[in-house]
């Protein structure tokens, strides 16, 4: 039992985040908390890569004398670029976000849902 | 020109024609008269065909293959050859008619109605000449779509909910009911050709004929059986001519001549007899003869009574089918051609009286026989043809079908057969009979002549001589019915 | 050379051209740049269409790395299928571009938005041509990131929260799509579709390899706007720019169509598919997805919403061949692909040409102009009677395999879901055909002219394409016969 905590620790933080941010995204009306909760959602999922690419008594992946076991590179890489797309997913998120208080003054959903109901 | 060739031409002129039609739409005239010649070409065409057709030689040609196996395919055999004659003539006819209804009922829009009969009458054509299931269906939507405009033509809003009816009911039976049955049978044999005595026959559990009969039976609302009639009574909010020609002639016969094509060519009539897949249907029909006649007789409006007067006289051709007997067969195939010349001249009669006196009522009609005797006569003589008393073609057609009835021991059909004409009596002779003898309601006195347009009156009168012909001389007809039902 | 290097030429040219037009001065310079680009990528992928139609495939290493290392492009039928599909709609949406993107879009972000379009185009390519997961996922999200732009630069202001809410929700789907090929990743060591197809064969009834499956699917399924994950599309749709939602209902969704089969049937194999009843998920949330979407089109009252909500229910329709899991069943799904992108293409274009001439799509504002706009209507008419599936019409065709599927399996069910949904076709296509002919004219409506020529041109190329792909199969069910069977799916036996 404790061996299933302990010893997946990284899943469980994993789980963790990704709950806590998809949760965010659905529960909060104000836009940027849904984006943040998006980030924090992407997150997760980068950590679970990065977590399972780690190689047992592996050190950094760049060949060095007297080293035979090194962690898995390629999770790394794939994760740069999915942190890369994650940014510019915020950074469209936000400036949407932007552009919609200038049009409706809020960014609070409910509101907006509001005004683009009465009109 | 090859025989192949003629087929293609036979069923793209029309829309050749409707093409020129539009060119011409400002100048009425000229409109009109290439709608004369297309039809006159089309009848030559047709009657060409019909002269190089005989039961050996095979007279077909592919034109593409959507789907694997299942081409675009045009093929005449003798059913096919009779519907497509009766159409094109009377297409000839109605477009003499029409040109004289539009224009003193001042109708708008002239052009795009002229356009749509055109295409429509190709549609027909293409049913008539289908060499598999598959054509046929294509052409038979076509024909749906292609008379939605002329339905809803005069676009008020009696119009449009007419129009609403009428195509939801005969898509939603050919989408609903008749593509699948379509389908099954295309799963079950693998093909759709049209056979001599069918291509279901060993394919098929017999427990299921019956079913899958019922689906063709009622999937084919253009053949208006019970409870999938009311898409006809909807339609008379049509300009008359498209009554007249479409649901006399064409829509309703494109749907009784597919009943009968699929029951000869894809069932085939020793498997429907020995799975009796008709046993049950054969009600339906009979009840529909039945009811729509009652229905018919309380009807003040005259196009609504002759509307339920053909869903009465779909169902005779219907029955004729349900019987699966050679006798049965001929009398239905027949009835195509006598129904039509006597139920369009009846058609002609209503619409001339409406557009001479605006009267649409028959209570209204006491009395005006003596200022329009033309057209009361006329109506005279498509009554008892449609009645079936010699000398007038109609009888033939009930004679056979009552054959295929005795053939057959169904005496109870037989006693509604028999009843219905009675009810044919009551509910179409009072009309003439009022008209030369009755008084007006109002109290007019009719001593002056004033009958229809000439052009409508020309046509009326060709119909209803060939109804008397007809008796005398079934000809060519009577041949193709023969050969179709096997009754040779 | 150019052959050797066809199928990355595809996605480089785009992506090399997106740039520079940007830089480009606004006005007609950036329309002009892109449809030689567009028109390029077409020509180009009608060549790769030709070299893999008789069942061969391409294999193309990228930068020299051999695969599963390397990332590697595997065109099969399939691909090249997909490929023109979206080459297609691109090359003919961009001369019906030119007016509309005159009319809705600022002068000084034109080029911008050609650079976007060209973006887009790159990343729906790329999903089309690749043959590596991880690739895959870089392009949707390049595709998707564009399309948020694209859809947010419609002229009313909710196409901001319509592109906000396509965001989130594209986002979320996209990053379900990463943890599912992170799990696979994890219990195969690949990311190379091939390869995985071997690799994961032995170890299918690992719950690593289920899960990953299941949040794979969810994802795509988010992108494809399958029931109930549909709810970003009627608003997306509605308030772009004419030009894009005639190319992303011609195209996003179906790409994503490709991808679900790709992933399920090469990647994951059949029999997977089958062993975790997924056939199922996808039977049942298509029928629900076919009929509510239908149903909730009849009560539109805005001619864009019902498109968008029909577009809904005709994926479903792709679904349900999915969840048949039969030659008859995935071939309906690739032939539809073809057909939906001719159908909803045109009749995007044609209610475009009404908001061009209007500037509304609302009913209330537009009854009646079928009577002014009667080659537009006439447009509308023809592609709504392929949609409802008239034989004569591509539409026919689909629904006719469709059917097949269906009663192949005896699923009555579903067939008759299947009829049900086109007789509600016919209900709110024929709302439509009344309300454009039939009507009064709105009393608030300018009596306007017919859609000017560029707009007309490609909006009966469609429709002409409609009726030619429906008497004239070979093309599109001799492709998809040949991708059904690379994908390794088999007839259905009892």
């Amino acid at each position: 039992m404790i061996d299933i905590i302990i010893g997946h620790y990284n899943y469980w933080i994993v789980i963790l985040l990704m709950m806590a941010g998809f949760y965010t995204v659905i529960n909060r009306g104000n836009l940027i908390k849904k984006i943040a909760g998006l980030n924090i959602f992407q997150t997760s999922v980068f950590l679970l890569y990065i977590s399972i690419g780690y190689v047992n008594e592996g050190t950094t992946p760049i060949i060095a004398e007297g080293f035979t076991r090194y962690a898995n590179p390629l999770p790394h890489v794939l994760i740069l670029t999915a942190i890369v797309v994650g940014v510019s997913t915020t950074a469209l998120g936000l400036a949407l976000v932007v552009r919609i208080k200038r049009a409706y003054g809020t960014i609070e959903e409910d509101e907006i849902h509001d005004k683009d109901m009465s009109l | 020109m090859s025989d192949q060739h003629l087929l293609l031409l036979a069923v793209f002129t029309p829309f050749a024609g409707a093409l020129a039609i539009v060119l011409f739409r400002h100048w009425p005239n000229l409109r009109e008269t290439v709608t004369l010649v297309t039809a006159a070409a089309v009848c030559l065409i047709v009657v060409t065909v019909f002269m190089r057709f005989s039961s050996d030689t095979l007279i077909a040609i592919d034109i593409a293959e959507p789907l694997p196996g299942l081409a675009i395919r045009f093929e005449v055999e003798s059913l096919g050859m009779l519907f497509a004659l009766v159409a094109s003539v009377l297409w000839l006819v109605t477009s003499i008619y029409a040109i004289g209804y539009m224009r003193k009922h001042d109708e708008k829009n002239q052009t795009r109605f002229y356009a749509m009969f055109a295409i429509a009458i190709g549609c027909t054509l293409g049913i008539a000449l289908a060499g598999n299931l598959f054509t046929l269906f294509l052409w038979y939507e076509m024909l749906t779509i292609s008379t939605y405009p002329l339905v809803a033509h005069a676009g008020n809003k009696k119009a449009r909910r007419g129009a609403r009816t009428y195509l939801s009911i005969l898509l939603g039976t050919s989408i609903g009911l008749l593509l699948p049955a379509i389908l099954i049978t295309y799963t079950i044999t693998g093909s759709l050709d049209f056979q001599e005595g069918g291509i279901l026959a060993g394919k098929l559990d017999p427990a299921w004929a019956g079913l899958l009969y019922a689906l063709f039976i009622f999937g084919i609302g253009k053949a208006a059986v019970m409870p999938f009639h009311r898409w006809l009574p909807a339609a008379m909010v049509a300009p008359t001519p498209v009554s007249a020609l479409l649901h006399a002639v064409a829509v309703v016969k494109a749907g009784v001549f597919t009943v009968l094509k699929v029951t000869i060519y894809i069932f085939g009539t020793d498997f429907i007899t020995s799975s009796g897949a008709n046993d049950w249907l054969i009600w339906f029909a009979g009840a529909t003869i039945l009811l729509a006649s009652l229905i018919a007789m309380v009807q003040d409006n005259l196009k609504l009574r002759l509307a339920y007067s053909t869903i009465s006289q779909l169902s005779y051709i219907v029955l004729g089918a349900l019987l699966a007997t050679n006798m049965g067969l001929l009398g239905g195939a027949l009835h195509i051609t006598m129904h039509a010349f006597a139920k369009i001249t009846l058609f002609f009669a209503a619409g001339a009286i409406l557009i001479t006196t605006d009267k649409s009522n028959i209570s209204d009609m006491g009395g005006l026989g003596r200022a329009m005797p033309v057209t009361f006569t006329a109506f005279l003589i498509g009554s008892l043809s449609i009645i079936g008393l010699p000398p007038f073609g109609g009888m033939w057609s009930k004679w056979y079908l009552g054959m295929g009835m005795v053939e057959t021991g169904q005496w109870l059909l037989l006693a509604v057969l028999l009843f219905s004409s009675l009810l044919n009596i009551a509910y179409l002779l009072p009309v003439p009979v009022r008209g030369f003898f009755g008084k007006a309601k109002d109290g007019t006195e009719y001593v002056q002549i004033k009958e229809a347009p000439i052009s409508c009156l020309l046509a009326m009168v060709f119909t209803s001589l060939a109804s008397i012909v007809l008796f005398f001389y079934p000809g060519p007809f009577y041949e193709l019915a023969l050969d179709a039902s096997g009754a040779r | 050379m150019i052959e050797q290097n066809l199928c990355l030429l595809l996605v480089v040219i785009p992506l090399i051209a997106a740039p520079v037009t940007a830089m480009l001065p606004a006005g007609r310079s950036p329309w002009l740049f892109t449809l030689v680009i567009t028109w390029l990528c077409f020509a180009l992928s009608i060549w790769q269409l030709t070299i893999v139609l008789d069942g061969s495939t391409i294999s193309y290493e990228l930068g020299g790395w051999a695969p599963p290392w390397g990332i590697e492009y595997h065109i099969d039928a399939l691909n090249a299928f997909v490929a023109l599909i979206v080459s297609g709609i691109a090359a003919i949406t961009l001369p019906y571009a030119l007016r509309t993107v005159e009319k809705e879009i600022q002068l000084q972000e034109t080029s911008l938005f050609y650079a976007l379009f060209l973006l887009c185009l790159v990343g729906l390519l790329g999903i089309a041509q690749t043959g590596d997961v991880f690739n895959l996922f870089v392009f949707l999200e390049i595709s998707s990131l564009s399309s948020y732009v694209l859809i947010a630069m419609g002229k009313q202001r909710r196409a901001l929260t319509a592109a906000y809410q396509y965001l989130i929700m594209g986002s979320i789907g996209a990053t379900f799509l990463l943890i599912g090929i992170g799990l696979i990743y994890a219990e195969t060591g690949t990311l190379n579709m091939q390869d995985l197809h071997q690799r994961l064969q032995p170890i299918l009834d690992h719950r690593t390899v289920h899960t990953g499956f299941v949040f794979m699917v969810v994802g795509i399924a988010l992108k494809l706007a399958l029931f109930p994950l549909h709810l970003w599309l009627p608003n997306a749709y509605k308030y772009s720019p004419s030009a894009i939602s005639v190319f992303l209902s011609a195209t996003a969704t179906k790409v994503a169509v490709y991808i679900m089969l790709r992933m399920v049937f090469t990647v994951f194999s059949t029999s997977f598919l089958k062993i975790t009843h997924t056939e199922f998920i996808f039977l049942i949330l298509g029928a629900f997805g076919v009929i509510v979407a239908s149903m909730a089109a009849i009560v539109q009252h805005d001619l864009k919403r019902i498109l968008a909500y029909s577009s809904i229910a005709q994926i479903s329709y792709m679904v349900l061949g999915m969840g048949f899991a039969s030659t008859l069943g995935i071939t309906a799904t690739v032939v539809h692909v073809f057909n939906h992108a001719l159908m909803k293409g045109a009749l995007f274009m044609a209610a475009g040409a009404i908001v061009y001439r209007v500037g509304s799509s609302r009913f209330e504002n537009i009854y009646g102009i079928g009577r002014q706009m009667p080659w537009t209507f006439a447009a509308i008419f023809v592609s709504g009677l392929s949609l409802i599936g008239i034989p004569g019409t591509a539409g026919f065709i689909s629904k006719w395999y469709f059917m097949l599927a269906a009663l192949e399996q005896q699923a009555w069910l579903i067939a008759f879901v299947i009829l049900l949904g086109s007789l509600l076709s016919v209900v709110y296509m024929w709302k439509i055909f009344e309300a454009l002919f039939f009507h009064r004219l709105a009393c608030t409506a300018p009596p306007v002219t017919e859609a000017p020529l560029s707009m007309m041109l490609p909006m009966w190329t469609l429709v002409l394409a409609n009726i030619y792909f429906g008497i004239n199969t070979e093309l599109t069910v001799g492709v998809a016969e040949t991708a059904v069977r690379l994908l390794g799916v088999t007839a259905y036996h009892e």
